[in-house]
C-alpha cells in the first residue's frame, strides 16, 4: 500500500484539490515502508518493520494558512481533511513570511532514486546479511555489531496553481563495527546505496574485520598538528558541515559566510582553488529527488567553484526580499577528486595519520565553523610511505574551512557514509596538512 | 519526507543528533489534542487481540504498546510567529519472543485487524531472526500489575492553555530582548504529551499520561565592525511539569555569582530574555581565555550535560555489553571494574543516583515501556562504581534478578530498549553556597549553562564549552571570558571533584532529545546537581580566524 504509482497518487490529489474552497491549497502524499535488522555480540538484537502513508493539506486565505493530515482515502475523508485545514487557516495568525504556492515548474528527467531490488527486500534477506557479517567475524575472534535499514517509498505534491511532482525512492544503509575480543582493536565499514544489488555485506564486513585486526595494540603519539589522509567517511563528516550555505543567515551576519563589516562571502575565495563542490540530483552515484517539498526544482549547481563561494541557498521568502531567484537546499553534494588511490597517497606521505572516520562531531564556534570530535575505528601512523602502526585516537579541534585551505592532495571519489547521518555525499580521499589534534583518547 | 529531509527543513540538520519528533507525527487541530481517542477498556480489548494472536504464533512473551504522542511547537523570531505546529502520532508497537528471539512490528492501524496483522508480522520477523540467534533472550521476572494508571503530577495542562497565551508570552520575551539591544531572537515553546497504554502476556494493563514542557530561546548579538556574533541561550530547563513551569514565581529565582539570575522550579522567560541580550553584549567584549590549568566551578545548568555524557552514558549496561558498539559506542566502565567492587570512578564525595521517579524530572514515569515499576538506585557510591542501568533482558548478565525499570521507546513505531534514567549527583553534606565556594578559588573559571559538547565512544576523553564564563582570581569574579572549552578524562575529572554545594543549590536540568540506537531514538532525561568544584582542569582557547 505504501507505494502508489504516479497515476494513482495524481488521482487522489486531484480529488483533494477539487474540494478546496480557500484562496488556494497545497497537498502532499507520502508513503514509506521500512525494515531493519540490528545485531551485536555476534547475534541479532532487534529487528522490525513499519509502514505509513499520509496525506497532508495546507489551505490558505491571504497570509493565513492551516494544515491537516489524514491516512484514509475515501471521498468523505478527503473532503473532511480539506475542510479541517480551511478551518485552521481561518483561525491562524498572519504569517508575514507566507509564500503562495508555485505554478508548475520544470523538473527535468526522473532521478535514479528507486531500485526494484531494494523494494523487494525481505526479513530473510536482512537476516542473511547479518549472518554474512557475523560468521566471518566469529572465526577470527572478533565481535560484530551492525545495522541494516532499508526503505521504499514515494512522495508527491500538487497545488491549486497546477503544480504536480512525483518521485519514488529506495535506500539501503549498512554499517558494521568489528571489535577484537581482547578489546584493543576496532574497525568500521559502511555502505549507503539506493540499489541493494550493489550491496555485499560480507565484503564490507571483511574491510571492518581487517581494520579491527590491524588496529590492535595502538601506540600513543603526541597530539599536535599532523598531515592527515582522510578516508571519504572522515572527510564527508567535516565537508557536510559547510554545506548549510544559508543566504539569510549570511546576510544577517550570523554565519561563517558573513563578511566582516557587512555583506556575504558570495563570490569570494574561501578555500584552496582546487576545491570544487557541486550538487546534481541526476548523479549516478548519489541520486536525489529533482524537487523539494515546497515545489522548487533542483538543478545541477556549483556550491564552491575553484575555491570560491559560487551560490548561497535562498528560500522563497528570502529570495523575494532580496530580489533573486530562490535556490533550493541541495539533495546531495559532489566534490571533485583526483586520480590518486589511497595506496598512492600513503606512498607519497613522509609522516602522517590515516583516519578511517570521525565521531561525535559538535560545533564549538559557528562563526569560524570550528568543530570538535574524535577519530574512531582505525587510526594509523604513516612513516616514509608506509603504514607503520596503529595509533590511539585523537580529539580534533578543526574547521572545514581551515582544513580545505591546507589541502595537499585530492584522491579518488567514493559515496561516503557519515557518522551521524546527513546529506548524500560523493567525495574524494583527501590529504590535508596541519590538521589540529588537541588531545589523546584511550577509547578503542 | 524522510527524517533527514525533515531535519533539514526544520533547520536542525547540522549538529543536531536528533529532532525529537517521530517521523510519523502528523499535524492536527489543537482541539483534537484534548479529546481522548479511546478509553482504557477499548485499548485493553485491542491489546488482548494482539496478545492472543502472538501466543497463537508461538510467542512465549508479548507486549503491546498503544501510544498517542502529542507535540505542540510555537516558533517565533523577533516580532513574527514563524510557525505553530500541533502533531499527533497514534499507533501500536508489538514486541514478541518466538524461539527465544525478539521480533517487533508497528502499525498506525489501531483496529482489531491491525492488531492481528501486526502481531503476526512481529512473530514472522522473530522466526526469521531465530535461525541465526546464538543467545536466547532471558527476561527477568516481573509480576503482572493488573489494571493500573499513572499521570505526571502537573498543575496546568499546557495543551489546555490557549495558543495565543503562548504566542503573547514568547512575543513579550522577544520584545524584551530587542529592547535591550539584541540583534536577533528566536524563541520556542515545546510541549509533549505521551498517552501510553502497555499490556503484556504477564497480566499488566498500564495506562499512563506523561507531560513535558520546554520554553527556550536564543539571543544573538552581532558586531559587524569586528565581524563577531555571539549567542546566549535561555537559562530555562526542559521539565517533566505542566505549564506551571512558566509561572515565574519569586521563590524560584536565584541570585547567582557574577550578578546573574538563575531559575529553579519555575521560569521567568521575559526577564531572562532581557538579561540574555545584556550578557550577549558582554560576551562579545569579553577577554579571550589564556589556555592552561584552572579550577572549575560548574553551575547546575552546565553540570547536567557533563554528568549526562561522562557518567550517564558509560553506566548504561547495553553500552558496556556491546549492544551499541556500532553506533553510540561502548563504555570504559567495563564489567571487570564493577565486579572488583573498588573501581574509583570519582573522589570520595562523589555519589550518583539513577532515578525514574523524581518529581519534575523528564525521566519520571510510573512504569517503564516493558511494564516494570520505576524506582531509584545507586550507581556510584562514595566514588566507587556499584551498579549500572539495565532492563529485563540484561540484568541476568550482572547477576541481578530485577530490572531497573529504564526501558523506553520514543513512539509506538520504534522498539523499546534500555534508555538513560535521570542520573544525578547528590548534593554535598557540608553547608556551602556557590559564593563561598568561589571565595576559596585562587585561579579559576565559573561556568554557567551548557554549550558545546563532545566525548569519545568509550566515554574517556571529553570537551565541553558553556555559555557564560567568569574569571575567578584570588577568590573573586573579575570579569567575563570567551573562547573557553575544557578537556578531561572522565575518571580523572570526577576524581578531581573537591567540593559540592549543599542541597539548597540542587537543581535539575536536562534534554528532550538524547539520541541512541539504530534506528536512532530520542529520550528525555534530567540530571540534578548543586554547584561543584573541580581542581586543575585543562582549558583550551577555541578562538580562530577564517
Amino acid at each position: 500500500m505504501a507505494i502508489l504509482s504516479k497515476e494513482e497518487a495524481k488521482k487522489i490529489l486531484e480529488k483533494v484539490i477539487s474540494f478546496s474552497k480557500a484562496d488556494g491549497c497545497s497537498v502532499s502524499l507520502n508513503g514509506n515502508d521500512r525494515g531493519n535488522i540490528r545485531y551485536a555480540r555476534n547475534s541479532v538484537s532487534t529487528s522490525g518493520e513499519d509502514s505509513n502513508i499520509v496525506l497532508a493539506v495546507q489551505s490558505y486565505y491571504g497570509k493565513k494558512s492551516g494544515s491537516a493530515t489524514i491516512n484514509e482515502f475515501d471521498d468523505a475523508s478527503l473532503e473532511k481533511v480539506v475542510r479541517r485545514a480551511e478551518e485552521l487557516a481561518k483561525l491562524a495568525p498572519e504569517n508575514p513570511e507566507f509564500m503562495e504556492p508555485l505554478p508548475q515548474q520544470s523538473y527535468g528527467p526522473e532521478s535514479k532514486t528507486f531500485s526494484e531490488a531494494t523494494a523487494k527486500i525481505t526479513p530473510d534477506f536482512r537476516a542473511q546479511a547479518a549472518a554474512d557479517s557475523i560468521n566471518p567475524a566469529a572465526v577470527k575472534d572478533i565481535t560484530a555489531a551492525g545495522y541494516l535499514e532499508d526503505s521504499r517509498g514515494f512522495s508527491c505534491i500538487m497545488n491549486s496553481k497546477g503544480l504536480f511532482a512525483y518521485n519514488k525512492s529506495t535506500s539501503v544503509d549498512f554499517t558494521v563495527t568489528m571489535r577484537s575480543n581482547d578489546g584493543t582493536g576496532s574497525g568500521w565499514a559502511a555502505a549507503d546505496l539506493n540499489d541493494v544489488s550493489k550491496l555485499n555485506a560480507a565484503e564490507i564486513s571483511k574491510v571492518a574485520i581487517d581494520k579491527a585486526l590491524m588496529s590492535r595494540n595502538a601506540k600513543a603519539i603526541e597530539p599536535g598538528k599532523y598531515t592527515v589522509i582522510l578516508e571519504p567517511a572522515a572527510g564527508a563528516d567535516l565537508i557536510r558541515l559547510m554545506l548549510n550555505m544559508n543566504a539569510r543567515q549570511a546576510d544577517e551576519g550570523r554565519s561563517f559566510l558573513s563578511k566582516k563589516g557587512g555583506g556575504t562571502k558570495l563570490g569570494e575565495k574561501l578555500v584552496d582553488e582546487r576545491v570544487n563542490i557541486y550538487t546534481d540530483p541526476w548523479s549516478e552515484e548519489v541520486p536525489a529527488s529533482p524537487w523539494t517539498g515546497d515545489g522548487l526544482a533542483r538543478k545541477k549547481m556549483d556550491l564552491i567553484r575553484n575555491g570560491t563561494v559560487a551560490n548561497l541557498i535562498y528560500d522563497r521568502y528570502w529570495a523575494s526580499q532580496k530580489n533573486v531567484e530562490p535556490i533550493p537546499f541541495p539533495g546531495n553534494a559532489i566534490m571533485d577528486g583526483g586520480s590518486a588511490t589511497l595506496e598512492d597517497m600513503i606512498k607519497d606521505t613522509k609522516k602522517g595519520v590515516l583516519v578511517t572516520r570521525f565521531w561525535y562531531i559538535r560545533p564549538v564556534d559557528p562563526q569560524t565553523l570550528l568543530y570538535t570530535g574524535l577519530t574512531r575505528d582505525g587510526t594509523f601512523y604513516i612513516e616514509n610511505g608506509k603504514i607503520k602502526h596503529p595509533i590511539k585516537n585523537f580529539r580534533f579541534n578543526e574547521s572545514p574551512i581551515i582544513m580545505l585551505n591546507n589541502l595537499e592532495t585530492l584522491g579518488q571519489q567514493k559515496r561516503a557514509v557519515t557518522s551521524e547521518g546527513g546529506t548524500n555525499v560523493y567525495i574524494p580521499y583527501m590529504k590535508i596538512r596541519d590538521f589540529t589534534f588537541s588531545s589523546l583518547s584511550d577509547a578503542v | 519526507m524522510n527524517r533527514r529531509d525533515f531535519m533539514q527543513l526544520a533547520g536542525m540538520g547540522a549538529g543536531a543528533m536528533l529532532l525529537p519528533i517521530s517521523a510519523f507525527s502528523n499535524p492536527v487541530d489543537p482541539a483534537r489534542m484534548l479529546d481522548p481517542l479511546m478509553d482504557a477498556s477499548q485499548k485493553k480489548q485491542l491489546a488482548d487481540i494482539a496478545l492472543n494472536t502472538a501466543k497463537s504464533w508461538g510467542a512465549t512473551y508479548a507486549d503491546v504498546r498503544i501510544g498517542r504522542y502529542l507535540n505542540q511547537f510555537v516558533i517565533t523570531r523577533e516580532k513574527k510567529v514563524q510557525n505553530i505546529v500541533n502533531t499527533e502520532s497514534f499507533g501500536v508497537g508489538i514486541r514478541v519472543i518466538v524461539n527465544g528471539t525478539w521480533g517487533f512490528a508497528a502499525s498506525n492501524s489501531v483496529t482489531p485487524d491491525g492488531m492481528k496483522k501486526t502481531a503476526e508480522r512481529a512473530a514472522v520477523i522473530a522466526k526469521a531472526n531465530s535461525k541465526f540467534q546464538k543467545e536466547p533472550v532471558k527476561l527477568a521476572t516481573e509480576k503482572g500489575h493488573g489494571e493500573v494508571n499513572w499521570k505526571t503530577p502537573i498543575k496546568k495542562n499546557g495543551f489546555e492553555v490557549p495558543v495565543k497565551d503562548k504566542v503573547d508570552l514568547l512575543m513579550a520575551a522577544n520584545s524584551k530582548a530587542l529592547e535591550k539591544g539584541a540583534s536577533f531572537v528566536n524563541s520556542l515553546m515545546f510541549l509533549v504529551n505521551e498517552q501510553k497504554y502497555f499490556a503484556s502476556t504477564e497480566g499488566s494493563y498500564i495506562d499512563q499520561d506523561i507531560h513535558r514542557t520546554w520554553p527556550s530561546f536564543t539571543v544573538t548579538m552581532i558586531d559587524r565592525a569586528s565581524g563577531q556574533f555571539k549567542n546566549r541561550s535561555a537559562f530555562s530547563a526542559p521539565v517533566g511539569m505542566g505549564y506551571e513551569y512558566l509561572d515565574a514565581r519569586t521563590e524560584d529565582k536565584i541570585e547567582g555569582p557574577g550578578g546573574i539570575i538563575l531559575y529553579n522550579k519555575s521560569y521567568d522567560i521575559v526577564e531572562d530574555a532581557g538579561m540574555a541580550a545584556e550578557q550577549a553584549k558582554q560576551i562579545i567584549a569579553a577577554k579571550s581565555v589564556e589556555p592552561g590549568k584552572y579550577d572549575l566551578v560548574l553551575e547546575p545548568s552546565h553540570m547536567w550535560l557533563t554528568i549526562h555524557e561522562s557518567v550517564g552514558h558509560p553506566t548504561e549496561l547495553d553500552r558496556v555489553l556491546g549492544y551499541e558498539a556500532n553506533f553510540a559506542g561502548t563504555s570504559y566502565l567495563t564489567l571487570d571494574k564493577w565486579k572488583s567492587g573498588k573501581f574509583n570512578a570519582g573522589s570520595k564525595i562523589v555519589n550518583f543516583v539513577a532515578d525514574k521517579t523524581q518529581v519534575g524530572s523528564l525521566g519520571a514515569v510510573g512504569y517503564d515501556d516493558e511494564g516494570v515499576k520505576c524506582k531509584s538506585w545507586d550507581i556510584i557510591k562514595d566514588g566507587t562504581l556499584v551498579n549500572y542501568q539495565a532492563i529485563r533482558d540484561q540484568v541476568n548478565i550482572i547477576d541481578q534478578k530485577e530490572s531497573h525499570g529504564c526501558c523506553y521507546s520514543q513512539s509506538w513505531a520504534d522498539v523499546q530498549f534500555q534508555r538513560m534514567a535521570n542520573v544525578s549527583l547528590k548534593p554535598g553534606k557540608e553547608q556551602v553556597t556557590p559564593q563561598q565556594m568561589i571565595s576559596n578559588v585562587d585561579k579559576g573559571i565559573y561556568i554557567v549553562k551548557d554549550g558545546s559538547f563532545s566525548i569519545d565512544q568509550q566515554r574517556y576523553n571529553f570537551q565541553f564549552g558553556g555559555v557564560l564564563f567568569f574569571e575567578i582570581k584570588g577568590g573573586k569574579i573579575t570579569g567575563m571570558l570567551k573562547d573557553v572549552a575544557y578537556q578531561a578524562n572522565s575518571q580523572e575529572f570526577w576524581n578531581s571533584c573537591v567540593q559540592i554545594c549543599d542541597e539548597r543549590d540542587y537543581r535539575l536540568n536536562g534534554a528532550f532529545n538524547d539520541g541512541k540506537g539504530q534506528p536512532s531514538q530520542s529520550n528525555a532525561v534530567s540530571h540534578g546537581s548543586a554547584t561543584t568544584r573541580f581542581n586543575g582542569i585543562n582549558v583550551i582557547n577555541t578562538g580562530r580566524t577564517i
